[in-house]
């Protein structure tokens, strides 16, 4: 018996009932091993993805760099995209830490439905082999760029068709995440722990979970319509044939904008989570940072039109596009401010989650407000397909999104291996990498604004300085990225042994040991203060 | 004893939620679809007439009728097993396939004599139509094909329901999968109960 | 237990009678699309398409004797989202 409740209590990641190596994890149905399945195929496409955007700076280091032809070039932009979009960044937070930190964040020992989780995690799987397929076989891999447009998707000789059958797929996947989320912290929160005592990273993921549900759908038969129509030639979006391509663009971004909401929802909701933890203090307007979420997610629906100001839709749609476009900026202004008012009179503790979450404000503001410029749309004509797009983007998806997942791992690092990490490499990581983000694309925003069109594998030579600044910057990002990595992996099982709450935090997966067993809680947790409530807890350090 | 929470029959509660999400999804796949079609109708409105004559009303609505009375029966279906009838629920988990099969049968001929006529995508004759009607047939065949392919699906869940009746594994007090394929096959009834009259009966 | 979810379960007479009601209204439907009504036509058949689906959501799918605050609002909120969809496309589709 005794023998039984030690193991039974045994760190997730041990062998367990006589399955051991390889075999125990692709057929383990617990949260918090499918939470690293996916954190591990997530890693790889992340690295790939970031080694092409390299070498797309090693072509724009000069005007006369012949690293690669044009055509290249295309594909290189298009499948970093792909991997970026459909592979790291939508999947990420919600597949990683959905699975991992939600059942032990509203104190329950698994997801609503674990067999339709792994599944998720084989269609993830299954998409991702699809589209490595796609890239080799049948004409090559897509250099329509991430977003597919008709006609030219239709004409190209490439391989489109499997491409955009793997994005179905991928999406069938986000979607079931999505299901299990919803149905998890409806079903699944442990006694006392009512919608306003969830942790706000409950809250920004349960907020995603949704757009993943409602969005996704369109998406996946816009794809599928690309693959109906390149095999049977339907003609719904082939103009020789009277279909209209904008209907295309229309469905691809009233899908393609809220998954934008779908990558940096939950990434915020993690933000909420560390700011009180680590100024010791209370969130500043709970409810408004929950609100906000919702908020955020249905008006962020209403918005796709702002992809689109020139592409000849009527006047009418760009004006209420434009007018939806900013008002979706008031509750993420919202949020940014509840988290300053956060830290005020704070005891504030710089730990390396901390400085990422706080870079992730400071990144995020710059990202939302240069956001404010495209959505103008006097400003967009001058603006739309530069460098400008693409350094907004990258502010908003890499400062957000990146540096919100880094402040997530970092967090819970010590509950996810048992161990620490040296905080010396990470601070120096996040140095380094804040640098050379910044170095990176802020002269994008400079070229953009002096006309430096996208996805061009040369230009002008009044662009070389801040070409040659910008693709300076992408090395030192990524050697910043490689140290953040490196720093992770090295001591995922060499570093010192972490304890149950390096951080003192107040929610629930703190009282579990580091790491967790695979049954979280023998008796379901009662909760009866709320996620940021520090009274009574600084005695017990 | 440890562990394996999860192993058993799936939660009452949660099945359900779970698959009303899950219809969710689908009502918004086949929403794309509607909207590419309301849009090339209202650009099209006098070619989507014309090209709705050439299809056969009489089979649609021989469908229609097909699919409301497999619904029915599927609805009866769960009702014999909630009572605890389990051999009753399998007879009209029967009828509900026989009755896939039907609609199956009549859309396959209906397929088939628009093969016959050119009418169907990238078809020389389909082609040398107005736009309108070359869009009208390119729905018709993707939304249809889909919701075949829906049809399809729902037969086997109930194959698989059978086989779980056979074995015991479903039974009052555990309907989980036969009342998640039951909604799921009167969702495919829902939309086909639009696509009809979009399709069908444009007068 | 499962009765706490389903107090008021209906039985073969509600069944047959939400199918009556199902084959008559495709008879409606049928036969409104052999008179001339014009551009009302579209309106009539997507009414009584509508009143059909929510038949079978109400009755077969259980919707009207459903419990649970989240199943109850899950067909607004899709009608509503797919509603939102497809109205602001048409901002651009009516003005183009």
């Amino acid at each position: 018996m005794g023998d039984t409740v030690h193991e039974a209590r045994a760190p997730y990641f041990a062998p367990q009932g006589g399955r051991r190596g390889i075999l125990s994890w692709l057929t383990s149905t617990n949260h918090k091993r499918i939470g690293i399945l996916y954190l591990s195929l997530i890693g790889v496409f992340f690295s790939t993805a970031v080694v092409l955007g390299v070498l797309m700076r090693v072509q724009l280091q000069s005007p006369s760099m012949r690293l690669m032809d044009a055509r290249t070039y295309n594909i290189m932009f298009t499948l970093h995209g792909i991997i970026q979009i459909f592979l790291v960044v939508i999947p990420g937070i919600p597949t990683i830490f959905g699975n991992f930190a939600l059942p032990m964040l509203v104190g329950a020992n698994d997801m609503a439905f674990p067999r339709l989780n792994l599944f998720s995690w084989y269609l993830f799987l299954f998409g991702a082999v699809l589209a490595a397929v796609a890239v080799f076989t049948n004409g090559g891999a897509p250099d329509t760029g991430w977003t597919f447009y008709v006609p030219f998707s239709l004409k190209t000789s490439v391989n489109v068709p499997l491409a955009t059958f793997a994005v179905f797929i991928l999406g069938m996947s986000s979607i079931l995440t999505g299901i299990n989320i919803v149905t998890t912290v409806h079903q699944l929160r442990a006694p006392g722990m009512t919608f306003f005592k969830m942790p706000l990273s409950v809250w920004g993921l349960y907020a995603t979970a949704w757009v993943q549900i409602l969005a996704t759908p369109i998406v996946g038969i816009t794809m599928l319509l690309i693959v109906v129509e390149r095999l049977f030639g339907i003609g719904v979006f082939d103009p020789t044939k009277g279909g209209d391509p904008l209907l295309y663009q229309h469905l691809f971004w009233i899908y393609s904008h809220p998954a934008v909401y779908i990558m940096i929802l939950p990434a915020m909701g993690i933000i909420s989570d560390l700011f009180p933890v680590f100024s010791r203090k209370n969130i500043f307007g709970y409810k408004m940072i929950a609100f906000s979420s919702l908020a955020i997610a249905s008006v962020g629906s209403l918005v796709w039109g702002h992809h689109m100001y020139v592409s000849g839709q009527s006047d009418t749609a760009d004006i209420i596009f434009s007018l939806l476009t900013f008002l979706v900026a008031v509750p993420s202004a919202i949020k940014v401010f509840n988290w300053i008012a956060t830290m005020y009179k704070g005891s504030i503790k710089l730990e390396p989650p901390f400085l990422f979450a706080l870079t992730f404000v400071f990144l995020f503001s710059i990202g939302g407000l240069t956001g404010l410029f495209l959505g103008a749309l006097s400003a967009n004509v001058q603006l739309h397909d530069t460098y400008f797009v693409v350094a907004h983007f990258h502010y908003i998806i890499f400062g957000g999104f990146g540096f919100g997942i880094f402040a997530a791992l970092h967090y819970w690092y010590p509950k996810m291996t048992g161990r620490m990490y040296s905080k010396t490499a990470a601070v120096v990581g996040w140095l380094v990498t804040f640098v050379g983000f910044n170095v990176f694309y802020f002269p994008m925003f400079i070229m953009g604004w002096q006309g430096m069109p996208r996805r061009y594998y040369s230009y002008l030579p009044k662009f070389n300085e801040l070409q040659l600044l910008s693709s300076v910057g992408s090395y030192v990002l990524a050697a910043g990225v490689a140290i953040i990595l490196v720093n992770l992996l090295y001591n995922a099982k060499r570093g010192a042994k972490a304890p149950d709450n390096p951080w003192g935090g107040a929610t629930l997966e703190w009282t579990l040991p580091s790491p967790p067993p695979l049954e979280n809680w023998e008796e379901p947790p009662t909760v009866t203060k709320g996620p940021y409530d520090y009274s009574g807890m600084e005695e017990k350090r | 004893m440890s562990g394996h929470t999860h192993a058993g029959p799936i939660d009452r509660d949660r099945g359900c939620i779970g698959m009303w999400l899950f219809i969710c999804t689908e009502i918004l796949l086949f929403g794309g679809l509607f909207l590419l079609y309301s849009v090339y109708r209202y650009k099209n409105p006098a070619d989507f007439h014309a090209a709705s004559q050439d299809l056969s009303r009489f089979s649609g609505t021989l469908n229609t009728i097909v699919l409301i009375t497999s619904s029915l029966s599927a609805a009866l279906a769960v009702h014999e097993l909630r009572e605890g009838r389990a051999a009753r629920s399998k007879l009209f988990i029967w009828a509900t396939i026989l009755l896939a099969l039907t609609f199956l049968t009549v859309k396959g001929f209906e397929w088939a004599a628009k093969f016959e006529h050119g009418l169907y995508p990238n078809a020389a004759h389909l082609l040398s139509l107005p736009p309108g009607q070359i869009l009208f047939f390119g729905l018709y065949f993707t939304m249809t094909g889909l919701h075949a392919i829906h049809v399809i699906v729902g037969m086997g869940i109930f194959g698989y329901g059978l086989r779980a009746l056979s074995r015991g594994k479903i039974d009052a007090e555990h309907p989980v999968l036969v009342e998640n394929a039951t909604l799921f096959w009167h969702l495919v009834d829902v939309i086909w109960i639009f696509l009809f009259p979009l399709f069908y009966l444009i007068s | 237990m499962s009765d706490t979810k389903i107090e008021r379960k209906p039985g073969y007479r509600t069944y047959f009678a939400v199918y009556a009601a199902l084959v008559g209204l495709t008879a409606v439907t049928v036969t409104s699309a052999s008179l001339d009504i014009g551009r009302l036509a579209i309106a009539v058949v997507l009414a009584i398409a509508g009143t059909k689906s929510v038949l079978v959501l109400l009755y077969f799918m259980h919707l009207r004797y459903e419990k649970r605050l989240l199943v109850k609002i899950l067909m607004p909120i899709v009608v509503v989202t797919l509603a939102v969809f497809i109205g602001l496309t048409y901002t651009d589709i009516l003005y183009r």
